[in-house]
Formats: structure tokens, C-alpha cells, sequence
């Protein structure tokens, strides 16, 4: 990696999704390729969902932190190949928690919700393993709503996406 | 028609239902029976819009015509819309919203499954993206299709007045239209053929779980994928377009 591209990385890190501001869009996995041509950095990203109200305005701060730092800057927004919640990195999965939304389990842990079993979703408030499944859509497209048995609070689950 | 407006066509035909349909939804969010249902129905509205987005501006650039994806989506006359009839079908009561949302699902899923195939790339990149988010939307609509048939007798009876109502429209999503068969033939459309019993063998399999009684009638009523509408589609225009209408090339 250039001492250039490492500098974007750096730089892209700031800009966080206006949905879950603890996220860099990085921990996202919303950046697919950066690309650094002689006049121009050009960037590619890919929607979490197809409808994501938030995506303007992540390509708008895109554009707007690189070219304060000097970089004039295109964003593409491309569709293949489709985000998958496995892109969202360790770290981001960590401050997902640490903000109380519970990060994604595997596609099995959904299909058991679907069969009736229920999933083990971990409480954000208390941690406990006694919680329910309130509706499958949320206060996003990417949310799922649950609440806590033990501790009664509800909570958002970043629903698995693959 | 050449192959270019032939697929302009195609993303028009493609866009136009889930367009409508997110309409319809549109129109319930802050009126949801509770506050889940509400939030999971407006949900489902913006991922199809969202997707018709896309389609809409894949097609604003095989037009070539400098146009963007909002004069597609607001300023087309009712019969230049192909959506399927099903789509307009009012929101009489939650029943009907949830009967009508079965049927496009199951049948939403089977179409984007088969696109995922299709040789034009753009087409093929929606239909991936889209899926994942219609899996979803199949799961909510079925399960309460069955909730609702077999629960009470209050909402059996209601879910079946519904299942009858929209029954007639439930046809139209698998017959397909000269322009469906030009690009299937072409190797970019879906093959409705080969959907059709996957089709109902699922909406059948849905409906028996539900205890409801599925209708006899195998004549459907059709016509919008050619742009002749019900008198629905008039009014809905009407309330969508207003802002282009009353404002031309007003945006955000």
C-alpha cells in the first residue's frame, strides 16, 4: 500500500454511517476499492440495502473529507457484489455491541428463528440470553427488533445479511 | 421494437410493480395495525423503492435521453405503467394488504432467483441485491397469511374475503407478455414458464397451512403489463405525481 492509500484509509475512517455513528464506514465494509489515479481518487461503494436512505449522504462526506485533505474525489455506487453483513470487520462488530445494537450471528442462527427454534441474541443491556424476537424489520432496513426477558429492555439486532 | 427499447421496456415492466406496490405500503405508515406491523410494512416499502431506484436509473441510461430516474418514476402517464394489476389493489383492510403482499412476494422471489441469470450484468447485480432483501419480505407476508387464516374465526373470515377478492389478480404475475418472451428469449428476462408452477405450488402450499379455502376460478384478470389499468392506478398516479406535477422539475 502507498504511503498515499494509507493515508485515505486513514482518512476514510472518520466518515461514520449517520444510522450507527460509532461505525466507520471501513468496519461497514461499504468501501469496496479505492483507486488513486494522477488527477483523481476514485472511490467505490455498495449499499447495505437497496433502499439505504443513508447512502447520499455517506458519498457526500466521502467527497467532502478527502477534498479538504486535497484529494479531488469521485464516488461510484456499485451493486455487485451484493454487501453481506460478513464484511462488517471485528472491530466494527465490537463497537456495534458496545453501542447496543447486537451484531449479526450466522445465516443458521436466522434460519433456526425461522423454523420455530428461537436464536440465541444476546442482550445489549444486561447480556443475557433470555431474549425474544419482536419483528423481523426494525428502526432501519438492517435492524431486526428484540427484547430482553430478564432486564425487559428492548433492543436492536443487526439482522444477518448474506 | 430494437433491443435497446426493448429492455428500457423490460426495466419499466421490472420497476413498475414493485413501484406501485411500495405506494400502496407508503400509504399506510403511521396507520399499521401496530406499531411492528407499521414498521415492518414501511420497511418493506423503502427496500422496493429502493429497488426501483435502481431499475429506473439502469433504464434512464439505456433511454440515453438525458432523463433521470425521476421523470421515469413521475411523469409517465397510467398507461404507459406496467405494473401488474394486483399492485394497485387498495389497502381495504389488513387482510387484503397482507393477501396481496403474499402473492407479489412468493412471486418476487421466484423472479429475482431466475434474474440472478440473466446475461445483462446491471440486471443480474439487482437481482442478487435485491433477493437477499425479499426473503425477508416473503417470510413477513406468509407468516401472517397463515397467522391470520388460522386464527380467530374473526380473521379467518377476513383473510379468506381477502384470499377471494385478490384472487382474480393472483394470475396475471406468471403470464407472460410478448415483451417477458423477447427477452427471455434473449437471454436477459426471466422465464415466467418455468416459474409459474413453483408459483403455485407455493402460494398453494401457504393457503393450506392457513386453512384457507383456495379459490376454483383459473381465469385472470390482466392487462397491466400492456398498460391497460384498473381505475385504481389513476388516483395513485395522482397523489405520486403531485409534487412533479404541481412543481415541475422540482428536486430535493
Amino acid at each position: 500500500m502507498t504511503k498515499e492509500e494509507a493515508h485515505i484509509r486513514k482518512l476514510l475512517v472518520e466518515v461514520t454511517d449517520p444510522e450507527i455513528p460509532v461505525l466507520s464506514i471501513m468496519d461497514m465494509g461499504i468501501v469496496r476499492d479505492i483507486e488513486i489515479q494522477e488527477e483523481k481518487v476514485h472511490i467505490k461503494i455498495t449499499p447495505t440495502y437497496s433502499g439505504c436512505p443513508a447512502m447520499d449522504t455517506i458519498a457526500m462526506e466521502i467527497k467532502y473529507t478527502l477534498e479538504q485533505a486535497g484529494y479531488p474525489t469521485d464516488v461510484e455506487l456499485i451493486l455487485a457484489p451484493a454487501w453481506t453483513t460478513d464484511w462488517i470487520t471485528e472491530n466494527g462488530r465490537q463497537k456495534l455491541e458496545a453501542y447496543g445494537i447486537a451484531a449479526p450471528l450466522e445465516e443458521s442462527a436466522d434460519k433456526q428463528a425461522l423454523l420455530g427454534r428461537s436464536k440465541v441474541v444476546k442482550c445489549t443491556n444486561c447480556g443475557s440470553q433470555n431474549t425474544k424476537l419482536v419483528s423481523q424489520f426494525g428502526s432501519t432496513a438492517c435492524k431486526a427488533l428484540f427484547q430482553c426477558l430478564d432486564c425487559l429492555e428492548p433492543f436492536d439486532y443487526f439482522k444477518c445479511l448474506k | 421494437m430494437n433491443d435497446q427499447q426493448a429492455l428500457y421496456q423490460y426495466l419499466l415492466l421490472l420497476g413498475d410493480s414493485p413501484m406501485i406496490l411500495g405506494h400502496r405500503l407508503s400509504e399506510l405508515c403511521g396507520h399499521g395495525p401496530s406499531l411492528e406491523t407499521d414498521i415492518a410494512l414501511t420497511n418493506i416499502s423503502l427496500d422496493l423503492f429502493g429497488q426501483v431506484r435502481n431499475y429506473f436509473q439502469y433504464a434512464a441510461k439505456v433511454q440515453a435521453e438525458g432523463k433521470s430516474e425521476d421523470d421515469i418514476a413521475f411523469l409517465r402517464l397510467a398507461h404507459e405503467h406496467r405494473n401488474v394489476l394486483l399492485t394497485e389493489q387498495p389497502n381495504t383492510d389488513f387482510a387484503h394488504v397482507i393477501g396481496r403482499q403474499m402473492f407479489f412476494d412468493t412471486f418476487h422471489q421466484l423472479l429475482l432467483e431466475a434474474l440472478r441469470d440473466s446475461k445483462d450484468e446491471q440486471i443480474a447485480a439487482i437481482a442478487h441485491k435485491s433477493l437477499k432483501e425479499v426473503k425477508y419480505h416473503t417470510r413477513f407476508s406468509s407468516e401472517w397469511v397463515k397467522r391470520l387464516g388460522d386464527g380467530t374465526a374473526e380473521s379467518h373470515r377476513r383473510m379468506q374475503d381477502a384470499l377471494d377478492h385478490l384472487w382474480p389478480y393472483a394470475g396475471e404475475l406468471v403470464q407472460e407478455s410478448p415483451l417477458e418472451k423477447q427477452m427471455k428469449q434473449q437471454g436477459i428476462g426471466a422465464d415466467l414458464e418455468q416459474i409459474r408452477p413453483l408459483y403455485w405450488e407455493r402460494v398453494n402450499a401457504i393457503l393450506r397451512e392457513a386453512t384457507l379455502e383456495v379459490p376454483e376460478n383459473s381465469w385472470f384478470q390482466a392487462g397491466g403489463k400492456k398498460g391497460i389499468h384498473t381505475e385504481h392506478l389513476g388516483y395513485i398516479l395522482s397523489d405520486l405525481q403531485y409534487m412533479q406535477r404541481a412543481y415541475p422539475n422540482m428536486s430535493w
